[in-house]
């Protein structure tokens, strides 16, 4: 993994000497597309807009591509995309003037900021409407405006709130998929969502938020083994002998089940197909079928708030 | 704590963008309809009223900001009531709907201070009032030339300018006190009726309430004391220091803004009714003038306070 690109330690925000953000911890590595979860009010918000500089920080430090946004926040804002919670844009401009605004405030010369605008909008599949008034777009289309706009900006860091809050699946999808793309660039990314499955899909690690405070931090799996006390399910379909045994035997497999003529189910602590694999081989076994299944998101999400306030569990669950 | 950069890094680009947003705006359409239809309606009635009585006036010009006829006032009565709601059009949403169209957030992510945005905002505003006053101070005067067919002398024409400037100064005061509502409030319609409210007060309540207010406050028995009481009181309204200004650039024979207390030996000399050098107006006004500029500085400081406190979130 890449070195951090952001770091916060014992991050505090107060209003009115109420704690909504109560000292979190938390690094991100250069290239991960890591996500925020959490009930609303529980400060998710919060510590992006102090990871932005739009929050003043009560107490705690943060640093944004190593530097300080409370005292650096125009160097840390060029290189970092934000797309806010239901993004606006000026109705009455065109996308590409509302891009236009933006690349100049950044201080692009005219024809870089042309190139740029140019190739954003086709990035995000809104290349037919670059003349067209905002006012007339979607909210989809306003979403993937706003990530062209961290496309344009030739951001390192893409910090995205709640960005498929209201989209339909299609568009869903689509988001998701420039998301992807983001990484596959070099970007890192910051995301806060309420759709599990979706965040799940993309988010290489993930902090549970409750309250003020990360309940929760890592990746799906390791989230799954510390809330739900399991990880993995494997599924195996194989034909031979003895394979039950056998892969009983490999490493981080807890328990095998059967789940019908030739399947079984394995619950283990981590991915465990190649060791299967190699099993039902080593067994002379013939390997018809291997899957993987990841604990669910919902699931450990679910599950931890319960655990924590049994009272309000159904409500929290998103 | 000392911060990186120059808070006016994208001034220019927030200024030309509320200038476009502005200039092109249907309420700017309007406002300037209504604008040159006062021009037109208050400059022929002037001009009739002046080739009637005052002919042989050697200010004649100026008679076009100042003649009323009635039931139209003069045309400097009627900037002192359009000016202000101008610039609360321009102000009144000025930030709030940065806040409504969710655009304050995305905006301040770029690499620049709020101070940018804000000061971008009023000096857009004043520059685009700049620009329609200097339209119908134009308008005027060359529908002045026409009309009258005399052409003006460099004292009028100089006195002309500085009654344009004096009433940027005033403007400024009004799209502060609209800026800085469209800080406060987060809904447009309370910021502009708040505002609208204070036009109303000072414009046609605080005249008649500021002597009561004032008298009743000082107690004394000295004309003087009280005199310069009421009027200190009614000062405290920019419609007041307006008119005060205005009235005296625009009037060379006007050599005061208060009760006169003369003298005989006072009198000698003394041409009833010669008008004043121009330095000599602007003397006497240059407290109202300073008032009105000290005024825009103030009210927009308070709303640059309120507004790097404010959260950004929605």
């Amino acid at each position: 993994m890449s070195e951090n690109v952001i770091e916060a330690r014992d991050l505090t925000k107060r209003y009115s000497g109420v704690a909504v953000v109560k000292g979190i911890s938390f690094a991100i590595a250069g290239g991960e597309i890591f996500g925020l979860l959490g009930p609303n009010g529980a400060g998710k918000t919060t510590t992006i807009l102090m990871l932005l500089g739009l929050s003043d920080i009560s107490s705690g430090q943060v640093r944004v591509l190593g530097r300080d946004p409370a005292r650096e926040p125009l160097a840390v804002k060029r290189w970092v995309g934000y797309l806010p919670d239901q993004v606006g844009f000026y109705d009455n401009l065109t996308a590409a003037d509302n891009l236009r605004y933006t690349a100049r405030l950044i201080g692009l010369g005219r024809d870089e900021r042309e190139q740029r605008i140019k190739e954003a909008l086709v990035h995000v599949g809104l290349a037919d409407v670059t003349d067209k008034r905002v006012l007339t777009f979607s909210r989809g289309m306003r979403q993937r405006l706003g990530l062209a706009e961290i496309l344009m900006k030739d951001a390192k860091i893409a910090i995205l709130d709640e960005p498929t809050s209201g989209l339909d699946p299609q568009a869903t999808i689509e988001l998701l998929e420039i998301i992807r793309e983001l990484k596959h660039r070099g970007v890192t990314v910051m995301l806060s969502s309420h759709l599990l499955d979706r965040v799940q899909s993309v988010c290489d690690r993930v902090a549970l938020f409750s309250e003020g405070n990360i309940a929760l931090m890592g990746t799906v799996g390791e989230l799954g083994r510390q809330v739900l006390g399991g990880g993995f399910n494997v599924e195996v379909e194989a034909q031979g002998q003895g394979l039950a045994e056998r892969l009983a035997a490999v490493p981080g497999v807890m328990k095998v089940e059967a789940a019908g003529p030739d399947r079984w189910r394995l619950a283990s602590d981590r991915d465990v197909r190649p060791e299967a694999a190699a099993a039902v081989v080593a067994a002379g076994g013939r390997l018809l079928r291997l899957s993987v299944e990841e604990p669910s998101l919902e699931a450990i999400y679910t599950r931890y708030f319960q655990s924590v306030s049994p009272q309000t569990g159904g409500r929290h669950a998103a | 704590m000392q911060r990186e950069g120059s808070p006016w890094q994208g001034l220019g680009v927030v200024i030309s963008k509320e200038l476009a947003d502005q200039v092109t705006s249907i309420r700017m359409f309007v406002l300037e309809l209504l604008v040159v239809l006062v021009a037109i309606v208050t400059v022929s009635f002037a001009t009739e009223q002046v080739k009637q009585t005052t002919a042989e006036d050697p200010f004649l010009l100026l008679r076009l900001f100042t003649t009323s006829q009635d039931p139209i006032p003069s045309f400097f009565t009627f900037l002192s009531l359009l000016l202000p709601l101008i610039a609360i059009a321009l102000g009144f949403d000025s930030v709030n709907s940065e806040h409504s169209r969710r655009t304050l957030s995305r905006i301040l992510a770029q690499p620049i201070y709020r101070d940018a945005l804000l000061f971008g905002k009023f000096i857009a505003g004043l520059i685009t009032i700049s620009i329609s006053l200097v339209v119908l101070w134009l308008l005027v005067i060359g529908l002045g030339l026409l009309q009258l067919g005399v052409p003006p002398s460099f004292d009028e024409v100089a006195r002309a300018f500085i009654f344009l400037l004096v009433a940027i100064a005033y403007a400024g005061v009004w799209l502060a006190l609209a800026l800085l509502f469209s800080i406060v409030f987060r809904s447009a319609a309370t910021a502009a009726l708040v505002t609208l409210g204070l036009w109303f007060l000072f414009t046609l309540i605080w005249p008649l309430i500021a002597p009561r207010i004032a008298l009743s406050l000082v107690q004394s028995d000295d004309l003087n004391t009280l005199v310069f009481a009421a009027q200190t009181a009614a000062r405290l309204s920019p419609v007041t220091l307006f008119n005060e200004a205005s009235s005296l650039i625009l009037d060379p024979s006007a050599r005061t803004l208060g009760p006169i207390y003369l003298y005989l030996p006072q009198l000698q000399g003394a041409v009833l009714g010669a008008p004043l050098p121009i330095d000599q107006s602007l003397l006497i006004v240059w407290p109202q003038i300073v008032g009105l500029i000290a005024g825009s500085i103030l009210l927009f400081v308070i709303g640059y306070i309120v507004f790097q406190r404010q959260e950004v979130r929605a």
